[in-house]
């Protein structure tokens, strides 16, 4: 609709889109290039956008001051756990709410909505306590089990409900009366359907767990159990200030392959994620 | 976990016998109605059960812990009643905390939604090129969040980057991490900076819903650009104004991770918000009982907010479904 847009105009806004995408490209730029520097150069005036020569010493330090290996595991599987059990609670929750008229759903399905306005940080003391007292403190039980069934999901059981509401409902009329049974016409017609949906909940869910602060250092504490994001944080020198080589290093790692994931799948990602459900 | 859902699933799709008998609603008490109602329950029990497990219990109970002075390492777990929430009352750094949550959450909520839907116009206008600038605007939010926190650290140290190109432009930046102002400042922009992708692509996709023939009308009747935008643009995609500030709100009440790895909280209690203020009372000075009348007064602002956002919905969102 804007095709004849002046051109002076057009350069402006090119102008101005690549000024305000600095902020966005450079810090992920220096991180990965600076990883590569050695420590002497990190913070040499003028700054050099391209190291001048690579050293990996950082990066072999990473492994040697952590067991980073073990942490990078961890935070991998934990992630994956989290995301398949996510799309199996809440495309079954949401199929349910959306498609089945069973009596209490309405009133089930508000105190399931409940979990939307209580932020996990509100319950992480008694999150604590409970895990607690059954003994399960410094396990990855906690990192797995309350996104997976608590108020991350719920979100996830929210967009869930909204897609399949969404679906045109002839195919699993047809279904059912073929003799398919509730479980049969969800796996094999609503489902299948349902594909942009999950790819959105699982991309999220992901990246939730992914991201997981606050959640593994209260709960964790030896560092063969760490998550990455709270590995990150602990290449401090003996005063405890952070080591920057390696930490950034380290932040190379865990960054960059979701980022080329990303890119690689860019349109799926983005797409996926502004026409799912979220858009109210 | 996954067995449980298996014995869920299982039962709720009885295979249909042979015949299809299964299909006809008729035979006897095992009536189709009978049987969604067994499926329905069955499908939501995960959810259900956790939602009972790890959001409700735990919000009881935190409510029931507020009432206690309890102190982890003294091993002490006493009844004081509304002790702890006049020591809140009371609490002398309380009101700073609650001040940066203010500034900290308006100052996030404003620059993230401006931004978003600048970014957002920027992008519709259909030149060459934007899907690669859609591609950069977005990617901070698949960079891990301390992964991105620790190199914004490194770029606002004192000699760090932001400050060395600076420097090459002949400006004296400040120690950014060290001041009051510029720390909250920072820990707001590197927030906007890595989330705003999400809300630029919400609002996008609410823009490319615009009808075209409106701005062609308003062209006609000679309306400027301005007046287009906040006219036509504005009113048709305030559902999505709405949706985006809410989750932006309770969003920045939970900010965390960059706090914790790029202020702790200082200098003074500048970047000390409402969570950071609760991990600290309860998980380093290990007061359980006033670290959950904190969560309890957290919970309160988050739900306050989200009522009070849902309500004004009918004063300025356009139109809805």
């Amino acid at each position: 609709m804007n095709n004849r847009l002046p051109l002076r105009a057009r350069v402006g806004i090119y102008g101005l889109i690549c000024l305000l995408a600095i902020p966005f490209v450079f810090p992920t730029w220096w991180m990965v290039t600076s990883s590569f520097k050695p420590v002497s150069d990190i913070f040499a005036f003028p700054p050099s956008l391209i190291p001048t020569e690579l050293s990996f010493s950082a990066y072999r330090r990473v492994f040697e001051l952590q067991p980073f290996a073990q942490q990078y595991l961890n935070s991998a599987y934990i992630a994956a756990v989290v995301t398949v059990g996510t799309l199996a609670v809440s495309s079954l929750a949401g199929y349910a709410f959306a498609r089945i008229r069973f009596r209490g759903q309405h009133a089930l399905f508000l105190v399931v909505l409940v979990g939307l306005l209580i932020p996990s940080e509100v319950t992480i003391v008694p999150l604590f306590q409970m895990f607690n007292s059954v003994g399960l403190i410094d396990t990855h039980w906690p990192l797995i089990l309350v996104p997976t069934l608590g108020a991350p999901s719920v979100l996830a059981t929210f967009i869930m409900r909204q897609f399949f509401i969404t679906l045109p409902g002839e195919l699993e009329e047809a279904a059912r009366v073929d003799g398919l049974g509730r479980l049969a016409t969800f796996w094999r017609i609503a489902l299948p359907l349902a594909r942009p949906a999950l790819g959105a909940v699982a991309i999220f869910t992901f990246l939730h767990s992914w991201n997981l602060y606050l959640e593994p250092i209260v709960f964790l504490s030896t560092p063969e159990k760490f998550t990455l994001p709270q590995a990150l944080t602990q290449f401090v020198d003996a005063y405890g200030g952070p080591m920057w080589d390696v930490q950034l290093s380290a932040a190379s790692m865990t960054a960059l392959p979701v980022l080329v994931v990303f890119v690689i799948a860019q349109r799926q990602f983005i797409e996926g994620l502004a026409h799912t459900g979220l858009k109210g | 976990m996954p067995v449980l859902m298996d014995n869920g699933a299982g039962r709720a799709a009885p295979r249909p016998a042979p015949g299809g008998t299964a299909a006809s609603p008729r035979r006897g008490w095992w009536t189709s109605r009978r049987r969604d109602q067994l499926a329905g329950l069955l499908f939501v029990t995960p959810q259900l059960v956790g939602t009972a497990l790890f959001v409700l219990l735990p919000l009881g109970l935190v409510v029931w812990y507020s009432l206690h002075e309890w102190n982890v390492l003294a091993d002490t777990f006493d009844f004081v009643g509304t002790d702890n929430y006049r020591e809140l009352v009371d609490d002398p750094k309380l009101p700073g905390v609650l001040r940066s949550t203010l500034f900290f959450s308006v100052g996030l909520v404003v620059f993230n939604l401006a931004l978003a839907l600048l970014l957002a116009v920027l992008l519709n206008q259909r030149l060459r090129g934007t899907v690669v600038f859609r591609t950069l605007f977005f990617s901070p939010v698949v960079v891990s969040l301390v992964a991105w926190t620790i190199v914004w650290g490194f770029l606002l140290q004192d000699n760090g980057g932001v400050n060395g190109v600076a420097g090459a432009v002949g400006l004296d930046g400040p120690n950014w991490l060290r001041g009051e102002w510029t720390a909250l400042l920072s820990v707001i922009v590197v927030q906007v900076v890595k989330n705003v992708g999400l809300n630029m692509v919400l609002f996008l996709a609410a823009l490319q819903g615009v009808p075209a023939e409106l701005y062609e009308a308003a062209r006609v009747e000679g309306a400027s650009r301005w007046t287009q935008f906040r006219r036509i643009t504005v009113p048709l995609i305030s559902p999505t104004i709405l949706l985006t500030s809410i989750i932006t709100v309770v969003g920045a009440l939970q900010v965390f991770a960059q706090i914790a790895v790029l202020t702790q909280g200082g200098p003074g209690t500048s970047t000390t918000v409402l969570v950071y203020y609760l991990y600290q009372q309860a998980f380093q000075f290990h007061q359980f009982g006033y670290g959950s009348t904190l969560s309890v007064l957290l919970f309160l602002i988050v739900l306050t907010l989200t009522v009070v956002q849902w309500r004004m919905r009918r004063k300025w969102v356009f139109h809805e479904q």
